[in-house]
């Protein structure tokens, strides 16, 4: 007879405040099994875990139910506890009384404690079945791999390449760099954001530890923690990366022009090109949507201007099968599409432009050298006008979070404008001025004070162009009145949104994204850069607008716990996972082809039968690519399969004893 | 309307999924969203991991409704196993309906772990639906019907 103690923690109040946990611990104490039950202000705190290993030996207790919080938070807490006590860990139930009880229960205290009472009832019926489990171990395989060549993956690469493990860096464009390589400054600091930049992509670039695979994409993850197996597609690049010396005379005489995607369409690129001057690799590509050469096999001058014979018409997308341990996610955001906003003249008015276009037309580098000149005439403009939110906590139009760093860019680019046009006048239209951060709120009260940056409380309502003027309606919320202003360039300050593919790409690759198709990670606090798939992590603004501090800080966070998982040869595993009973297996496979993993196989076995011995196949699972779904389980008819920890039986304990 | 029926509170069973609609009913808890208290959940790995059997047992039992709930298609962090969740709730529901039981007992659901106020609605729904339906007597066993 199994004896199964009954740990019920208060939780403070949030539990005790409406379970009457101490009626619960009474109850408990007559379910079939249950030798001992106890009521504790915090079961998860010290004196809270040595109450239970106290009681395991005092009174021989040999099943544990903590009835306290989500089992998400604290089972391992608990495993650990019960393994010090000298128990399997695997014989630790958890009845989940606050998140799924008490907290939403709140006014019905009675039937909360009812609720509690069953789900402790089910919990115990559930531990008496269960069964010791023990942790196998797997190989790790010492590789990273980073998908997104931005910040956030420059710099998580570079730290696990400085801690001796080697990184493949896959990034979609010809070079690495990503949004911040468009960005002119920096805020709070003012720091000019190439300069900072690309000596981080140069490290990346040389370090003997990292590869860089531009221009390609993940086609495929398949495989585990410590063991990925990833298809990476290297798309063709028309020019052979081993004997190109990026001299760029293809790119000086090809005769194609089109729009540039690096400078926003404000400026032209070649067809053979590098999508800007400090990349990296700086070897150029051919964009075969637009090159004549492959439209109708006319022009080829690329190919003749190349000394180094490097142009390669013919070259075929590549795949590569690569093996890693971690994953780091760092693919980063777009910019909104604000065509939605049709009172803002998108499409309409050249001079209406985005916060990241208006990046590159203060540039030194940009498409006019760093003067700003409005699109449309080349002129400069002398009164500037910014809008704030637009795409962002907008739930009719847009998205309804905050992109948390339009304020501080605009504020960047209202001391820009003053910087650089001495009689120009700025206004800001906000909803809200939010600039937490080290630094960020003195240099928005620098701005308003030292650069007289016009900050207008309300939305604008229209624009329109009146001469070579946009006149920009909107109203003064703090006066309640109508303003209009004469504008020459509109710059909005657009939410960030995922990348395009952010569904696609987390489907392949297996994780969770939220409503707005950010990937979500483990846990919004306590586990804020993995995923719900270990091994895989994430960093940068994939996760959700961040600004350049917070998207380094992450991705060195991810590093970490990447170099945690690589730093050993073999790690622990999951016992949770499938078992045959081989006796009973008929060997008809129904579950080989459901198992999502690969994991189940047949093998022949020999068997005994009235004297003579036969051969028949069962199935077989390997326990390392198991990953402890259970889907087999539901396929087998003769209920030969069992998922451990999961078990028929477990289960049906449970179902029966809500009823009791 | 007899005593017995005045007093009686639908008792219903959620299968949820650990990584999807485990985790969002732990979300709604941790918004504070409230919800009747005549669901218990039993947590599992995957919602393909619920047998019809479980299901079975449950209304014999004398549970009233049932909902399976896991990841949206495409989601299921085991990235198949809510396919087979889908074909075989089609086919509980006609059997259900074959042996003359309310297919309406038996309910099926994606809810994401970010989808509280939908894990909220949908308690508050299923429980007014069953209720509505009244006691299950059908399938239950005499020896739970005194």
């Amino acid at each position: 007879m199994k004896r199964v103690g009954v740990f019920v923690c208060h939780c403070g109040t949030n539990i005790a405040g409406v379970v009457d946990v101490a009626r619960v611990a009474e109850e408990s104490r007559d379910f079939p099994g249950v030798e001992y039950a106890a009521d504790y202000k915090y079961m998860c705190s010290e004196p809270g875990q040595d109450l239970i290993i106290k009681a395991i030996k005092e009174h021989k207790l040999d099943r544990i139910v903590v009835a306290a919080c989500s089992p998400r938070m604290h089972e391992n807490t608990f495993r650990k506890c019960i393994e010090k006590a000298g128990i399997n860990g695997y014989f630790v139930e958890i009845a989940n009384i606050r998140e799924h009880c008490s907290w939403v229960h709140t006014t019905e205290k009675e039937k909360a404690t009812e609720k509690a009472i069953d789900l402790v009832r089910m919990a115990v019926a559930k531990a008496i079945k269960d069964a010791p489990l023990q942790k196998a171990t797997i190989p790790v395989t010492d590789r990273a791999l980073i998908i997104g060549g931005g910040i956030a993956g420059i710099q998580a690469a570079i730290d696990l390449a400085n801690a001796g493990h080697v990184v493949d860096i896959v990034e979609k464009g010809p070079s690495i760099g990503g949004k911040m390589a468009q960005i002119d400054k920096t805020f709070p600091t003012l720091d000019c954001s190439a300069c900072i930049l690309t000596p981080k992509m140069v490290e990346a670039s040389g370090h003997p530890n990292i590869n860089l695979l531009t221009y390609s994409e993940i086609e495929k993850v398949e495989g585990y923690v410590g063991n990925f197996n990833v298809t990476i597609k290297k798309k063709a690049r028309s020019v052979r990366m081993d004997v190109c010396t990026g001299c760029g005379i293809c790119t000086e005489k090809c005769p194609i022009k089109t729009e540039s995607e690096f400078e926003l369409g404000m400026s032209q690129r070649r067809v053979i090109y590098t999508p800007f001057p400090q990349a990296i690799p700086n070897k150029p590509v051919i964009d075969r949507t637009k090159c004549t050469f492959f439209k109708n096999g006319k022009c080829g001058i690329c190919s003749r201007v190349c000394a180094a014979n490097a142009i390669d018409f013919e070259q075929q997308d590549e795949f590569l099968v690569e093996k890693y341990g971690a994953i780091i996610v760092a693919t980063g955001f777009e910019l909104f599409d604000y065509s939605v906003y049709g009172e803002y003249g998108y499409g309409k008015y050249p001079d209406v432009i985005t916060g990241l276009q208006f990046e590159r037309l203060v540039n030194a580098s940009g498409p006019t050298a760093g003067k700003i000149k409005r699109p449309s005439d080349h002129q400069e403009p002398k009164n500037v006008v910014f809008i704030k939110c637009v795409g962002s906590r907008d739930i009719a139009k847009g998205k309804s979070y905050c992109s948390k760093t339009c304020c501080m860019y605009t504020a960047k680019h209202a001391t820009l404008v003053s910087e650089k046009i001495k009689d120009a006048k700025v206004y800001i239209f906000y909803m809200d001025v939010r600039t937490a951060g080290k630094g960020y709120d003195e240099f928005y009260n620098r701005t308003r004070e030292n650069y007289n940056a016009n900050y207008i409380r309300g939305r604008v309502s229209k624009i329109y162009q009146s001469g070579d003027k946009l006149i920009v309606r909107g109203e003064d919320t703090l006066i309640s009145q109508p303003v209009e202003i004469e504008a020459d360039l509109v710059v909005l300050a657009t939410a960030m949104v995922p990348q395009l593919d952010a569904a696609a790409l987390a489907q392949r690759i297996g994780i969770g994204y939220d409503k707005d198709l950010w990937y979500t990670e483990a846990h919004p606090k306590l586990a804020p850069v993995e995923t719900h798939s270990q091994g895989i992590y994430l960093a940068g603004t994939c996760q959700g607008p961040k600004d350049i501090p917070e998207t380094v800080a992450q991705a060195s966070a991810a590093a970490a716990k990447a170099c945690g998982l690589l730093s050993k040869t073999e790690m622990l595993t999951e016992p949770i996972v499938s078992a045959v009973d081989e006796k009973t297996c008929a060997g008809c496979g129904l579950c080989v082809p459901i198992c999502p993993y690969k994991a189940i196989d047949m093998k022949a076995i020999q068997e005994r039968v009235q004297g003579i011995t036969i051969e028949r196949k069962v199935a077989d699972v390997n326990s390392s690519l198991c990953q402890g779904c259970g889907a087999c389980t539901v396929a087998c008819r003769s209920a030969s399969i069992g998922l451990k920890h999961f078990t028929d039986e477990q289960i049906l304990a449970e179902v029966n004893a809500l009823c009791l | 309307m007899k005593q017995e029926e005045k007093e009686w509170e639908p008792k219903i069973l959620v299968f949820a999924c650990n990584w999807c609609t485990y985790a969002g009913a732990d979300l709604t808890g941790l918004s504070r969203l409230q919800y009747p208290p005549n669901v218990r959940i039993l947590r599992v790995p995957c919602s393909g991991r619920v047998n019809p059997q479980f299901v079975i047992k449950a209304f014999q039992n004398g549970v009233d409704g049932v909902l399976v709930a896991g990841c949206h298609p495409g989601d299921c962090h085991y990235h198949t196993g809510n396919y087979f969740t889908r074909r075989r709730f089609l086919l509980m529901r006609r059997l259900m309906a074959f042996i003359g039981m309310e297919p309406e007992r038996f309910q099926n659901r994606w809810i994401s772990a970010a989808e509280a106020p939908k894990f909220k609605q949908t308690m508050t729904d299923i429980t007014e639906e069953i209720r509505a339906l009244g006691p299950n007597r059908k399938l239950r066993n005499t020896q739970w019907n005194s």
